[in-house]
């Protein structure tokens, strides 16, 4: 854990030391989420727009200059609608089930490095911890299904559940590989791992665990074309039919946050955080070779531009096939390539050969 | 008292009361959630300890896995729950008998722990910088108790191995997909191109001279 620094110390002498923490992560966690919901509410407007001009047309460009405060204009409208409560549903968990959602998708960026030699939360655990998070993440959309007390709600809470346990499983093998090459589940050590050279990104090595990885999270976060969990032709809007204005929102957001999440972690694993692309290249200027958030940032906006831009192109999957792919594609994939990663290691082939 | 012993006493508070709610909740999707929050205090209780692995995998396995298939379980089944305390009084009696038994035990060791005679003695062990208990319990795992470890994980694959095998049967009747054979399905299997020299019928109007479209 990161130390707090002397200016808090200097700044609130007058109390405990623990007061002290928590007043001072508790600024730290304020702000990276203010961070993280600006960012979710850009990228509600940046799929639209980028659809939009895959599919040929313009996309929202009323509310403010090119469309820039739509995202404000839909979260004005959300929180002025009515939230409707269904009279047969179980209030308080229908209620708390979208909380269930939102909060693990947050608390996850505890861990996330930003930049080089600070996270919130700098612990060794850093990957079991975002591993249990997110599996903790399916109890908002099982209890959501549940509480709604609908068939539609309930069916889509079902699909969800057994899609997310699914993919949960090969995303995990994906990353004992990524756990094997750096020797750590701390996720600044798996970024350090990954500096030095041309090939030193563990994606050059592992190529089918970043497919894997990917295309799995997609599906973790039950976005087209692994959408069935809500479905529209079959189940109407799937565990969420029944919520309206900010209780929907918050799955929304939810949602959103977990697809940058993923983004994050996409980057982190395979591609090097916080790295600079042209870190080996000795004739660039030093400036472009130093690590820092702005890369960090191109590697998820990349990420995230291929989520919008799977939605756009695929059609959406039938449920038996999102189960086959999961089952008995991923996983058999990973634990081959496990293997292939074993014999690296035995004969001292790749980065970690040192 | 200080910050640690407030949160260890409101978390086992926290606990306790979860784990009676497993037991009294009437519904028992209620229950199986009262036994998710109680494995969530738990695990911040092992987190008071410094056990973080031990507190992440609890909180990976049983809230993440288990007890999710549990719950989707629990809410398929159409459960009758006068049915289920039809036999409350007959087996009262047993319950009762292993409750004393369970609360004799703890109350032995709190006994035994105030005379001030440890029975088992914990090492302290120095805990250095950049010590971390998950390492510490891998070397231990894959070294000392490699055997105990893998034998452990060939029980548990020899026990998916089987229940996979329980579901595997081929009800008759039952039209499936051969997802290998759809795949695998190449055009000429469904269409024929056949070659045919044309037939061309001279235009009606050609007589007059008049351009078809």
């Amino acid at each position: 854990m990161n130390a707090i620094p002397d200016f808090v110390n200097t700044l609130l002498p007058f109390l405990p030391e623990w007061i002290r923490a928590v007043v001072f992560y508790g600024v730290v966690a304020l702000i990276l989420f203010i961070s993280v919901i600006l960012t979710m509410a850009f990228l509600t407007l940046a799929e639209r727009r980028v659809i939009g001009s895959i599919q040929a047309r313009i996309g929202p460009n009323r509310v403010g200059p090119g469309g820039l405060l739509q995202p404000f204009a839909d979260v004005l409208k959300l929180m002025l609608k009515e939230i409707v409560i269904p009279t047969a549903s179980n209030k308080f968990l229908f209620i708390i089930a979208p909380l269930l959602a939102v909060i693990p998708a947050l608390a996850a960026w505890a861990v996330v490095p930003l930049w080089p030699g600070f996270a919130v939360a700098d612990i060794n655990a850093g990957l079991l911890y975002l591993l249990a998070l997110s599996s903790a993440g399916v109890y908002g959309v099982i209890l959501a299904g549940w509480a709604t007390n609908s068939k539609y709600a309930f069916l889509g809470a079902m699909r969800a559940a057994a899609q997310m346990v699914a993919y949960e499983i090969a995303m995990g093998f994906a990353l004992v590989g990524v756990v094997m090459a750096a020797g750590s589940l701390n996720l600044g050590d798996i970024i350090d791992r990954q500096a030095g050279s041309h090939f030193s990104y563990f994606f050059w090595w592992m190529i089918p665990l970043f497919v894997v990885y990917f295309i799995s999270g997609v599906a973790e976060t039950n976005r087209a074309p692994f959408d069935v969990v809500e479905g529209e032709s079959e189940i109407v809007a799937g565990f969420h039919v029944e919520y309206s204005g900010m209780a929907f929102a918050v799955f929304f957001v939810a949602e959103y946050v977990n697809m940058i999440l993923i983004s994050a972690l996409t980057s982190i694993f395979f591609f090097g955080g916080w790295l600079s692309p042209f870190e080996s290249w000795s004739f660039m200027p030093e400036f472009l070779r130093a690590g820092g958030f702005h890369w960090l940032f191109l590697k998820i906006s990349f990420f995230l531009f291929c989520y919008l831009w799977f939605r756009a192109t695929f059609p959406r999957y039938r449920y038996d096939q999102i189960m086959r792919l999961g089952w008995k594609v991923f996983i058999p994939v990973t634990l081959v390539w496990l293997a292939v990663l074993g014999v690296f290691f035995a004969y001292d082939i790749g980065p970690w050969s040192k | 008292m200080s910050i640690t012993e407030i949160l260890f006493y409101a978390f086992s508070g926290v606990l306790l009361v979860s784990a009676v709610g497993v037991i009294t909740a009437r519904n028992p999707v209620h229950a199986a959630l009262f036994l998710v929050f109680s494995f969530i205090n738990s695990a911040v209780l092992w987190l008071l300890l410094e056990a973080e692995f031990l507190a992440i995998v609890l909180v990976l396995v049983y809230v993440g896995a288990v007890m999710v298939l549990f719950l989707f379980v629990v809410m398929m089944l159409d459960i009758n729950i006068a049915q289920v305390r039809e036999g409350f009084t007959r087996y009262a009696p047993l319950g009762i008998l292993i409750a004393l038994i369970v609360v004799a035990e703890i109350g032995s060791v709190v006994y035994v722990k105030s005379l001030g005679t440890e029975v088992t003695p914990v090492a302290q062990v120095a805990v250095e910088e950049g010590y971390s208990n998950t390492g510490a319990l891998g070397e231990l795992l894959y070294t000392k108790y490699l055997y105990p470890f893998e034998l452990a994980a060939v029980i548990l694959l020899l026990a998916i191995v089987a229940a996979i095998v329980l579901t595997m049967r081929q009800r008759v009747g039952l039209k499936q997909q051969d997802v290998a054979a759809q795949v695998s399905v190449r055009a000429k299997d469904r269409i024929r191109v056949v070659k045919m020299a044309p037939v061309i019928e001279p235009p009606a109007g050609s007589e007059q001279g008049e351009k078809q479209p």
